[in-house]
C-alpha cells in the first residue's frame, strides 16, 4: 500500500512539472499569435493604404489649373 | 527569396526541435530505468536539467551578441541579445517552477534557502528579471540599446562564477547530473543527452521565430512611415 502510495504522488509531481512547463510554453505560442495577428492585421491595413487611388485634385485647383493653362496660352499667343 | 529560405529553415528547425523533444522524452519514459534511489520522481530530471542548462548557455550567448554590438553597433546584434534573454528567463521562470515541484515531491518543501544551487539560480533570474525595467527606462534608442549592451556582458559574466561556485560549495544536497564522482549511468546519460539537444533546439527555434516575427513588426513601422509620407 505505502509503496503504492508513493508511485502516485511521485506520478502527481511529474505530471505536474511537466504540465506546468507546457502550460508555459502555450501561453508563450499564445502570445506570439497575437502579436502575429496584429501584424496580419497592420499588413492588411498598409495593403489598402498602398492600393488606395491617388486623391484627385478639388474642384478649386481644377480652376486655378484652367487659369493657369489660359494665362499660357494668352502669353505663347502674343509671343507669336 | 532569402526570406522564403529563411521561413523553410525555420520550419525545418521547428520539425527537427518536435522530433529530438519527442525522442527524448519517449527514451527518458520508456527505456531510461527508473532511479535506485529517488524512483519516479527523477524523470523530472530529463525536463530540469536541460531546461537550466540552456538558460544559461542562452544568457552566455546574449553576453557574446552584446559584446558584437558593443564592437560593430549593429542593431541587429541587440535585438538577438535581447530575444536571447528574453527566452532564456521563460526558460529559468520554468526551472524555478520545475525544480519546486521536484523539492516538494523529494525534500518536501518546495523551497530551500540553504541549497546554493537554488538561491544562486534564483539570484542569476532575478538578476535578468531586471533586465526589462533597465531596458525601458532609457527613451533614447541608441542609448538604451548600449546600457542593454553593457548590461548583458556585465550578468551574463556572473553565469559562469555563479556555476562555478555553486560546484565549489559545501554541503551540497541537490543532485549533480554531471558529476566526476557517479554521475549519470549510460542508460540515463544517452536520454538526458537528446532531451538536452531537444531543448536546445526549442530554445533556438523560438529565438529564431521571435526575431523573425520582431523583424517583421519592423518592417512594417517602415512601410507605414514611407507611405503616410507619400500619401
Amino acid at each position: 500500500m505505502i509503496p503504492l502510495l508513493a508511485i502516485e504522488s511521485a506520478d502527481r509531481y511529474v505530471g505536474g512539472a511537466y504540465l506546468v512547463f507546457l502550460l508555459l510554453l502555450l501561453v508563450y505560442v499564445a502570445i506570439m499569435a497575437a502579436k502575429l495577428a496584429r501584424i496580419q492585421r497592420e499588413l492588411g491595413s498598409l495593403a489598402e493604404l498602398a492600393e488606395r487611388p491617388p486623391p484627385r485634385p478639388a474642384e478649386h485647383d481644377v480652376g486655378q489649373i484652367h487659369e493657369r493653362e489660359h494665362e499660357i496660352e494668352t502669353v505663347r499667343q502674343g509671343q507669336r | 527569396m532569402a526570406d522564403a529560405l529563411k521561413s523553410i529553415t525555420l520550419r525545418r528547425l521547428a520539425i527537427a526541435t518536435v522530433a529530438v523533444l519527442v525522442a527524448g522524452y519517449a527514451l527518458a519514459f520508456f527505456a531510461a530505468p527508473e532511479d535506485a534511489d529517488q524512483g519516479f520522481i527523477q524523470k523530472i530530471f530529463y525536463l530540469h536539467v536541460p531546461l537550466a542548462t540552456v538558460a544559461l548557455c542562452g544568457w552566455i550567448v546574449a553576453a557574446i551578441h552584446a559584446i558584437r554590438h558593443l564592437r560593430t553597433g549593429d542593431p541587429k546584434h541587440d535585438a538577438r541579445a535581447y530575444v536571447s534573454i528574453h527566452i532564456s528567463v521563460i526558460f529559468g521562470f520554468a526551472v524555478l517552477l520545475t525544480g519546486a515541484i521536484w523539492a516538494k515531491g523529494s525534500w518536501g518543501v518546495w523551497w530551500e534557502w540553504k541549497e546554493p544551487t537554488l538561491v544562486s539560480f534564483l539570484i542569476v533570474f532575478l538578476l535578468y528579471a531586471t533586465y526589462y525595467p533597465l531596458r525601458y527606462a532609457i527613451e533614447d534608442r541608441d542609448r538604451q540599446a548600449r546600457y542593454a549592451s553593457v548590461f548583458a556582458i556585465t550578468a551574463g559574466a556572473f553565469v559562469p562564477l555563479n556555476f562555478l561556485a555553486v560546484r565549489l560549495a559545501q554541503p551540497l544536497i541537490h543532485p549533480r547530473t554531471f558529476s566526476s564522482a557517479g554521475g549519470l549511468p549510460d542508460s540515463m546519460l544517452f536520454p538526458f543527452l537528446v532531451c538536452l539537444a531537444g531543448m536546445a533546439l526549442l530554445w533556438s527555434t523560438l529565438v529564431w521565430f521571435e526575431l523573425d516575427a520582431k523583424a517583421a513588426s519592423a518592417n512594417l513601422k517602415r512601410i507605414r512611415r514611407a507611405l503616410e509620407a507619400t500619401a
